[in-house]
C-alpha cells in the first residue's frame, strides 16, 4: 500500500490553557449535585439540635413527632444501642443522650415523606435541659474550677504537640535582638456554596450505598464499615459533583452517621441536606489560635531561634483542627533557616464550635505570626525587610532541622520576583515617608511568604493513589482514578497528563473518579496532593499503556519500539514524526486478533516520603511548595476601612501544567485569604454563634477583589509529574500576614489580631486598643 | 397540610402550571415541584445569588419570591438560556476563561450576567463587578468570571 506519508509535528499540552472538562455541564445547570439527586422511595431527614451550649438532657419526648402522619422514623441516642463515638479522637457521639456540649449538638432526627413534614416533626419533640456552666474562652479551660467538657479529660486538653530542634537557650544567648509577640487568630468557616448533604441507602442484601460529598472516600468507607461493624466490601461511596470542599469534608460527621441510621431503620433511601444556617452551625471551622512567638536574630540579620506557644480552641469535640500544629510547626521550623526551634501547642476543649481542617491547615495562623515578626525583627536591626528574608530563606538541597529535604526550592526567586514586580522596596519607603503627610488615605505594602507541602503528606499508612487506564477499540481513553474532584480541576489536569504521554487530545478522555466500587484506592483530596500524587499515578498507568502499544506496533512494523512514539492519535516514527499506524486500528487489531488483548493498565504511585518520627522529624512530603505574596492596601484612617488594591503573587509551583487551572487556584486562594484578612469573622459569644448567615458573615464579593498579578517560578521538581508541585492551599496562606505588614507600612500601627475590620483598625489607629476577640465584657 | 393552589406561568418559553403551597418559594417550586434543578439553593435568604432566575426578564432571587407570585409571569431559568445567543456566548466565554470551578454558583452567575447584558450590552468590568455583587463565589476569586462576561459584552467586541 502506498500513501503519501503523513507527518505529525511535536506538540505539548503542558503549560497550555486547558479548559475544565466539566465546565459546560455546570454552566448549563445540568450537573447533578447531591441536592439535585432524588431516589425513588426516598425519605427526607432533619436533625434537631440542642440550641443549648452546655446542658444536661433531663428528658426527650418524641411521641408526638412519631405520631405525625408522614413520619417514618424518629431517633434519639436511646434508639441506637450500637452507637459509639466518632471523629479524630473518638470523643463525639452522633446523637447526644445525656449531655450537650455545644449549640450544634444533635438530639434527635426524623425521616419523613417530605422535608416539610420532617421539619414539622422536629417542632413536636420536647426536650428538657438543665443548663451547666459554660466554658467559652480557651484560656479559662486550664484554670482550676473550669468545667470539664469531657469527664475523661479533666484537664480539658484534647491534644498536645511538642517539637524542638537545637537549643533555644543557646540561640537566645547568641541573639542581638529578641522579640516576643502574641497574636490572636479568629474563627472562620469554609462557606462552601453547596451545603452539606448525603443520601444513604441499604440494598436488599444489606449493602450500604452512600451518595456523599466526602473528600476521603476510601478512608470514609473503611471508617463507616468499622463503625457499623460491617465488612468494608459492603460499603460503597458514590461522590456526586461537590459544591466546594476546601478541607471541610475530611472527617466523619454526626449527620452522616444519623442519615445511615435512619436508612437502616426505615429500609428506605434517606436524604439529609443542611440549611445554610445549619451549615454555619454544624460544619467545622478554621481553628482559632492564641499564639505567642518569641524569636531572635543577630545584627547581621541571621535568625537565631524561635520559640512558640499556641493555645488552640478545639471546641467541644475533636476533629482535624486539633492536628493542625503538625503543619504549623513545619512553618516555624523550616520556612526560614532557624537553627534552634521550640514549639508547643495545646488544643483545649470548650463549649464552642469544633475546629476542622481548612485549606492551609494551620499555616495561615503560623504565617500570620512569623511574617509579621520577620518585619519587626528587620526593623529592630535596621535591615531591609526583603534583604532580611533573602538572608534567611531556604535554598534547594537544604535539609531543615525538622528533616524536611527541599529537593526543589524556588523560595528566593519567589521573594525577588514578587518584590520586583510590586516595586516593593521603593513603595515601602514612599509609604513610610507618607505616614505623617496630610490626608486620610494611606497606602501600604507588605510581604509574606509560605512553605507548604507540595508532594502529599505521609500521615496515613499510604499517601498513594491508584489509576486504571482503559483504551477502547476507538482509542477512547477512560481514566479511572482514585483522586476526588472538588472543583479544583483534578479531572482535567489528570486527563492532560495522560494525553501528554499518549499523544491524544483531551476530547478523547472520559474520567471516572467518584465511585469506590470502581476506582482504585486514594487517600483523599487534601494536603495539596492530587496533581502530584494522582498525577504521577496517572502518568505511570499511561506509560505502561504506551509501552504495550508501542511493543505491539513494533512487532507489526518489525522495528524496535524505541524508534516509535505516539502523537496525534497515531503511532509515529519518533525521528521523523511520520504517522505509521492509526491508533484505533492498532487497538482493534490487538483486540480481535488471536492475541485477544485489551489495553488496560493499572498503576499505584506511592511518594518517596516518610512518616515523621515521634519527635515530628522526617521528610513528610515528596516536595515542598513556596510562594511570596505582596499585598498593597489603602487604609482610610478616618474610618478604619482597608481596601486591598493589588496582590503580586509569585509561586514556586514546580512547573505549570494547566495554566488556566493554576491561575484559578491562585486567584481563588488569594480572595479566600482576603476574606480571612479583612471581612470574615464567625462571631461566637459565650458559645453561641451570632452570625450563621451570609448577611452577617461577610464574604468577599466581586467589586472588592484586588488586582492580582501572578508569576510562576518553575523549579522543575524531580519527583513531580512533569516537574509540578501541589498548589491548592498555598495561595490562601500568606495574604493575611502580608496585609498586616501593609497596614503597618501605611500607618505605623501593628495589629496582632484578625480580621482587619474597620472597627478593629479604627480602634488600633485611634488608641482605643485592639478589639478583643475572645474576651467580651 | 397547607392549602395548595394551581398557578399558570411560562417557563423557559413553554406554558406551564404547578400546584404550590402558600408559603412555598419559587425556588422550591422549580426544584422540587417541577424538577428543574439547575437553579441552586445557596442560602435561602437572598444573599448569595445561587438561585437567580429571570422573572419577566428581570433577575430575581427565586428563594425570596413566593411561588404563588409566579402566576401569569414569564420565568427563565439557567436551563432556558442555553439555546439563546447570549447564553451560548456566555457559556463559551465562561469555559474559555476558566470561570468555573465547583460550579455551584455558576447557574446564578449565568442568569445574572444574561440580565446585565440584556440591559447593558456594553457593560464594562466595573459594571460587571457591580452586577454580580450579589452572587457569591467561593472558588474562583471572581476575576475569571468578570473577564468572561466582559468578553461577551459589546465593549470588548467593539475593540
Amino acid at each position: 500500500m502506498t500513501v503519501s506519508p503523513k507527518t505529525i509535528a511535536p506538540d505539548t499540552l503542558i503549560g497550555k490553557r486547558i479548559v475544565k472538562m466539566d465546565a459546560p455541564e455546570k454552566i448549563e445547570g445540568k450537573t447533578r449535585y447531591i441536592h439535585d439527586i432524588n431516589l425513588s422511595g426516598q425519605l427526607h431527614a432533619k436533625i434537631l439540635r440542642s440550641g443549648r451550649v452546655h446542658a444536661l438532657i433531663k428528658s426527650i419526648d418524641v411521641s408526638a413527632a412519631r405520631a405525625l402522619p408522614g413520619v417514618h422514623a424518629v431517633i434519639t441516642a436511646f434508639d441506637v444501642p450500637d452507637m459509639r463515638p466518632i471523629g479524630v479522637a473518638k470523643d463525639h457521639m452522633p446523637l447526644k443522650g445525656e449531655r450537650v456540649r455545644s449549640e450544634r449538638d444533635e438530639i434527635a432526627a426524623v425521616a419523613a415523606e417530605s422535608v416539610e413534614i420532617a421539619e414539622q416533626a422536629l417542632k413536636l419533640i420536647k426536650v428538657v435541659y438543665q443548663d451547666l456552666p459554660v466554658l467559652a474562652d480557651a484560656r479559662d479551660s486550664q484554670k482550676s474550677g473550669a468545667p470539664a467538657i469531657h469527664a475523661d479529660k479533666p484537664d480539658n486538653v484534647a491534644m498536645r504537640f511538642d517539637y524542638s530542634h537545637g537549643d533555644v537557650a543557646q540561640g537566645e544567648a547568641e541573639s542581638d535582638v529578641v522579640l516576643e509577640d502574641t497574636f490572636e487568630l479568629h474563627y472562620v468557616t469554609h462557606c462552601c456554596m453547596g451545603v452539606s448533604g448525603m443520601i444513604a441507602e441499604f440494598d436488599a442484601s444489606g449493602n450500604l450505598l452512600m451518595y456523599s460529598n466526602t473528600q476521603v472516600p476510601f478512608l470514609h468507607k473503611r471508617e463507616f464499615a468499622d463503625y457499623l461493624r460491617m465488612d468494608p466490601s459492603r460499603v460503597r461511596i458514590i461522590q456526586p459533583p461537590i459544591g466546594g470542599g476546601f478541607g471541610s469534608k475530611l472527617d466523619i460527621y454526626p449527620f452522616e452517621v444519623i442519615c445511615v441510621y435512619l436508612a437502616r431503620l426505615t429500609r428506605r433511601p434517606v436524604k439529609l441536606v443542611f440549611t445554610r444556617e445549619e451549615e454555619f452551625l454544624a460544619s467545622p471551622t478554621r481553628q482559632p489560635v492564641l499564639l505567642t512567638l518569641r524569636s531572635g536574630c543577630k545584627k547581621d540579620g541571621t535568625l537565631t531561634f524561635r520559640q512558640v506557644h499556641t493555645l488552640h480552641d478545639n471546641g467541644a469535640y475533636t476533629s482535624w483542627g486539633a492536628t493542625t500544629p503538625f503543619v504549623m510547626m513545619q512553618t516555624f521550623s523550616s520556612l526560614y533557616r532557624v537553627p534552634h526551634c521550640d514549639y508547643h501547642t495545646v488544643a483545649v476543649y470548650t463549649n464552642n464550635p469544633y475546629a476542622g481542617s481548612f485549606r492551609g491547615y494551620g499555616n495561615l495562623q503560623a504565617t500570620f505570626a512569623i511574617e509579621q515578626q520577620m518585619d519587626m525583627l528587620a526593623e529592630a536591626i535596621g535591615m531591609d525587610q526583603f534583604e532580611f528574608r533573602m538572608k534567611n530563606a531556604q535554598d534547594a538541597g537544604e535539609v531543615t532541622g525538622q528533616g524536611m529535604h527541599f529537593k526543589s526550592c524556588g523560595f528566593k526567586q519567589c521573594l525577588s520576583t514578587a518584590a520586583e514586580h510590586s516595586h516593593f522596596q521603593r513603595q515601602l519607603e514612599q509609604n513610610r515617608n507618607n505616614q505623617k503627610a496630610p490626608g486620610s488615605i494611606k497606602r501600604g505594602i507588605g510581604m509574606a511568604s509560605t512553605l507548604h507541602v507540595g508532594g502529599g503528606a505521609k500521615i496515613h499508612p499510604s499517601d498513594g493513589c491508584g489509576t486504571i487506564l482503559k483504551l477502547d477499540d476507538f482509542a477512547q481513553l477512560t481514566l479511572i482514578t482514585g483522586a476526588s474532584e472538588i472543583g479544583q480541576g483534578s479531572e482535567t489536569v489528570l486527563a492532560q497528563l495522560v494525553c501528554e504521554e499518549l499523544g491524544l487530545p483531551i476530547s478523547r478522555v472520559t474520567v471516572v473518579n467518584n465511585d469506590t466500587a470502581i476506582t482504585p484506592w486514594d487517600v483523599g483530596v487534601h494536603a495539596s496532593r492530587t496533581t502530584f500524587i494522582a498525577g504521577n499515578s496517572a502518568i505511570g498507568a499511561a506509560r505502561k499503556a504506551k509501552a504495550k502499544i508501542l511493543a505491539a506496533a513494533a512487532a507489526k512494523l518489525e522495528c524496535d519500539a524505541d524508534e516509535l512514539d505516539m502523537r496525534g492519535g497515531y503511532v509515529i516514527r519518533a525521528a521523523s514524526g511520520e504517522a505509521l499506524i492509526d491508533l484505533p486500528r492498532l487497538l482493534r487489531q490487538l483486540h480481535f486478533s488471536d492475541k485477544a488483548e485489551l489495553v488496560m493498565t493499572t498503576f499505584y504511585y506511592e511518594p518517596p516520603s516518610v512518616h515523621q518520627d515521634k519527635g515530628f522529624k522526617g521528610d513528610v512530603s515528596a516536595a515542598y511548595t513556596w510562594a511570596t505574596q505582596v499585598v498593597e492596601v489603602e487604609v482610610d484612617t478616618d474610618t478604619g476601612i482597608v481596601k486591598m488594591s493589588r496582590v503580586t503573587a509569585a509561586h514556586d509551583v514546580g512547573r505549570v501544567l494547566n495554566r488556566l487551572g493554576i491561575e484559578g487556584q491562585i486567584e481563588g486562594g488569594v480572595v479566600m485569604g482576603q476574606g480571612y484578612a479583612l471581612t470574615e469573622n464567625l462571631m461566637v459569644e459565650n458559645g453561641v454563634m451570632r452570625n450563621p448567615n451570609f448577611r452577617d458573615y461577610k464574604l468577599v464579593t466581586a467589586p472588592e477583589i484586588p488586582e492580582i498579578d501572578i508569576h510562576f517560578i518553575e523549579s522543575m521538581d524531580g519527583e513531580g509529574p512533569q516537574g509540578a508541585k501541589g498548589v491548592g492551599e498555598a495561595p490562601a496562606i500568606c495574604i493575611a500576614a502580608a496585609t498586616a505588614n501593609a497596614i503597618y507600612n501605611a500607618t505605623g500601627v501593628r495589629i496582632h489580631g484578625l480580621p482587619f475590620t474597620p472597627e478593629r483598625v479604627y480602634r488600633a489607629l485611634h488608641g482605643q486598643g485592639e478589639q478583643p476577640s475572645w474576651e467580651r465584657t | 397540610m397547607s392549602q395548595k393552589h394551581e398557578i399558570d406561568f411560562t417557563l423557559n418559553g413553554i406554558k406551564n402550571s404547578a400546584r404550590v403551597g402558600l408559603g412555598m418559594s419559587a425556588l422550591t417550586m422549580l426544584r422540587d415541584v417541577i424538577g428543574l434543578t439547575g437553579t441552586k439553593y445557596g442560602c435561602g435568604e437572598g444573599e448569595c445569588g445561587a438561585c437567580t432566575i429571570l422573572v419577566d426578564g428581570v433577575s430575581q432571587n427565586a428563594c425570596l419570591m413566593f411561588a404563588l407570585d409566579c402566576q401569569g409571569r414569564s420565568l427563565t431559568t439557567v436551563e432556558g438560556l442555553a439555546a439563546q445567543p447570549t447564553g451560548a456566548a456566555l457559556r463559551a466565554a465562561l469555559v474559555e476563561c476558566g470561570a468555573v470551578q465547583c460550579g455551584f454558583c455558576t447557574p446564578g452567575m449565568v442568569v445574572q450576567a444574561t440580565h446585565l447584558l440584556a440591559t447593558r450590552p456594553d457593560a464594562d468590568e466595573e459594571a460587571i463587578q457591580r452586577a454580580i455583587e450579589g452572587n457569591i463565589c467561593r472558588c474562583t476569586g471572581y476575576k475569571k468570571i468578570v473577564e468572561a462576561i466582559a468578553s461577551v459584552s459589546q465593549t470588548s467586541t467593539q475593540e
